[in-house]
């Protein structure tokens, strides 16, 4: 029955993408190539390219930020490890709606960073910061974060505190010793939360939308537009495909490492 | 390592409170326009949510679809977690890769999927397409909670039940359900939740007939700026930190996030 519900999207999808479209929105059966020829084509090879590395990009941030953070994190006291725990929590709990949006105000021209700066008197004048490539990965970092700690922090919080200690012991800094030590016990963590966040931002829509222009769009806004505001369904059913196939293969390759993780720990 | 400690946990609080700082600080501006520093203060953005009509009628469908959604999803799930359960179906690993694939996949692909499938039955723009396919897509979170429920749970229990005399049926209406009560709550929770976040489904599946909140919301951004918009994320906001904060107040949120239970003992 599950497999029902889940897989027979897919198989509309299939068929719909060798659909032949009709101008004004429509869509009738047949059995064309066309849509998935446009594949081949410049922009969609574009687009596929600037996703994938401007979420390889984000991966990337998010793991150098997240992995320490979480490792200071399993090693605080009680109260500051449960507010944080709460308040990263609470951001994982906003819609991409409200952190877009959030965003757009923080990086824009009326009431955001630059504003207090030229209230504090440290700039002249207020700029906007959005839209652009920068405010894209902000946006997608900001909500690949938290995801990205609650992949960390079981492992992390499973790491004898013991094994630090020895190293201290035997004269090791905790600079050295977190990248002697941890680190290389963490690798594969690091693989699995790095390409998490890849998957995940990979399927972010709302924030390319908001805070990039055309230019700054990931595969999810662009096959998005064109279902909806093209009304090229057939195109957009075999993006979608080429979409998940590609996912299903980073999938594949996080439980992969999650199963070699489990050795490690 | 220790200063870098807490420049980096202090880094990280900045970026993750910022954004909502600044938008709770606009909500309560006076002014029609944003700027900042705000120029006095006023409640008159929350207050517009309920004067508004097009705002009440979109958080009234948001209520529905969620609550109506999620009620489906578990309607779906627990039966099937049972059935499952009941004809000794390993499904941890079945549950796994088709439970939690949906959620790994980018949205957008199941949002397509329940776009073509709702034209194919020649069915769009009505709002029960929204709440079917939100039930099916979080189905999946009531089936991880009644199922893990189902695990843990005494199979003493039932088993007492039957040799007291009691039928399946009976059995199962006067033990196994109550006793999966607060796991099918949290589902519902959860479900409501998710559902009351969700846009690129929804968006898809409306064809712009049907406006829930998240996509009122995003409407109204592609004409620029209102501090209602502020105000609705403001409300947003203050749920998700009460909720987790009730949470880690009365429920354990560390064991619920997968600590190792020796850091709860280290840590008293």
């Amino acid at each position: 029955m599950l497999a029902v519900f889940f897989l027979a999207p897919f198989g509309f999808m299939l068929a719909t993408s060798f659909y032949r479209r009709i101008e004004g929105g429509f869509y009738e059966p047949a059995f064309v190539f066309g849509s998935w020829q446009r594949l081949a084509h410049g922009v969609f090879i574009e687009r596929t390219l600037f996703s994938i590395g401007i979420c390889l990009l984000a991966g990337a941030v998010c793991i150098a930020v997240a992995f320490p953070f979480t490792y200071f994190l399993t090693r605080m006291r009680r109260r500051p490890h449960v507010i944080l725990l709460v308040l990263i929590m609470s951001a994982l709990a906003l819609s991409e709606v409200i952190v877009g949006f959030a965003w757009s105000v923080l990086l824009g021209r009326a009431a955001g960073i630059s504003n207090i700066l030229v209230w504090l008197g440290a700039m002249d004048e207020a700029q906007a910061y959005q839209p652009s490539f920068v405010a894209v990965l902000l946006g997608l970092c900001y909500i690949a974060f938290p995801y990205c700690i609650l992949t960390l922090y079981p492992q992390l919080t499973r790491l004898d505190p013991e094994v630090t200690e020895a190293a201290q012991t035997m004269g090791a800094s905790p600079w050295r010793t977190f990248w002697t030590v941890v680190v290389p016990i963490g690798r594969p963590i690091i693989m699995a939360g790095f390409l998490l966040v890849f998957v995940f931002t990979l399927g972010s829509y709302l924030i390319p939308a908001f805070l990039g222009r055309p230019e700054h769009w990931t595969l999810s806004v662009f096959i998005s537009d064109q279902a909806t505001f093209n009304a090229n369904v057939p195109f957009a059913a075999a993006m979608a495909l080429f979409l998940t196939v590609l996912s299903l293969g980073v999938v594949a390759l996080v439980m992969w490492t999650e199963s070699r993780t489990r050795r490690a720990f | 390592m220790r200063a870098l400690k807490w420049t980096l946990t202090a880094l990280v609080v900045a970026l993750l409170v910022a954004p909502l700082i600044v938008v709770a600080v606009v909500s309560i501006n006076q002014n029609r326009y944003m700027d900042f520093p705000p120029e006095g203060f006023s409640l008159d953005w929350y207050a517009q949510l309920w004067r508004d009509s097009a705002w009440r009628s979109s958080i009234t469908t948001s209520l529905v679809v969620a609550g109506a959604s999620a009620a489906l999803a578990v309607a779906i799930a627990t039966p099937l977690a049972y059935l499952l359960r009941a004809y000794d179906i390993r499904l941890t690993p079945l549950l796994y890769s088709l439970g939690i694939l949906p959620f790994m996949l980018p949205p957008v692909i199941s949002a397509l999927g329940a776009l073509v499938f709702w034209n194919a039955i020649q069915h769009s723009g009505r709002i029960e397409n929204i709440i079917v396919s939100h039930a099916i897509f979080f189905s999946t979170l009531p089936l991880i909670t009644v199922s893990l429920a189902m695990e843990t749970m005494d199979p003493s229990l039932p088993e007492a039940a039957q040799t007291l005399g009691a039928n399946q049926r009976t059995t199962f209406r006067t033990v196994t359900l109550p006793l999966l009560v607060p796991s099918m709550i949290t589902g519902y929770a959860a479900a409501f939740v998710l559902s009351l976040n969700e846009y690129i489904v929804a968006f898809m599946v409306s064809r712009f007939a049907v406006v829930t909140l998240p996509i009122k919301i995003v409407n109204d951004l592609r004409y620029g700026f209102t501090p209602t918009i502020a105000a609705v994320a403001v409300v947003f906001i203050v749920i998700a930190t009460t909720m987790f904060t009730l949470f880690a107040l009365f429920g354990n949120l560390l064991r619920f996030l997968g600590a190792d239970p020796a850091i709860l003992e280290r840590e008293r």
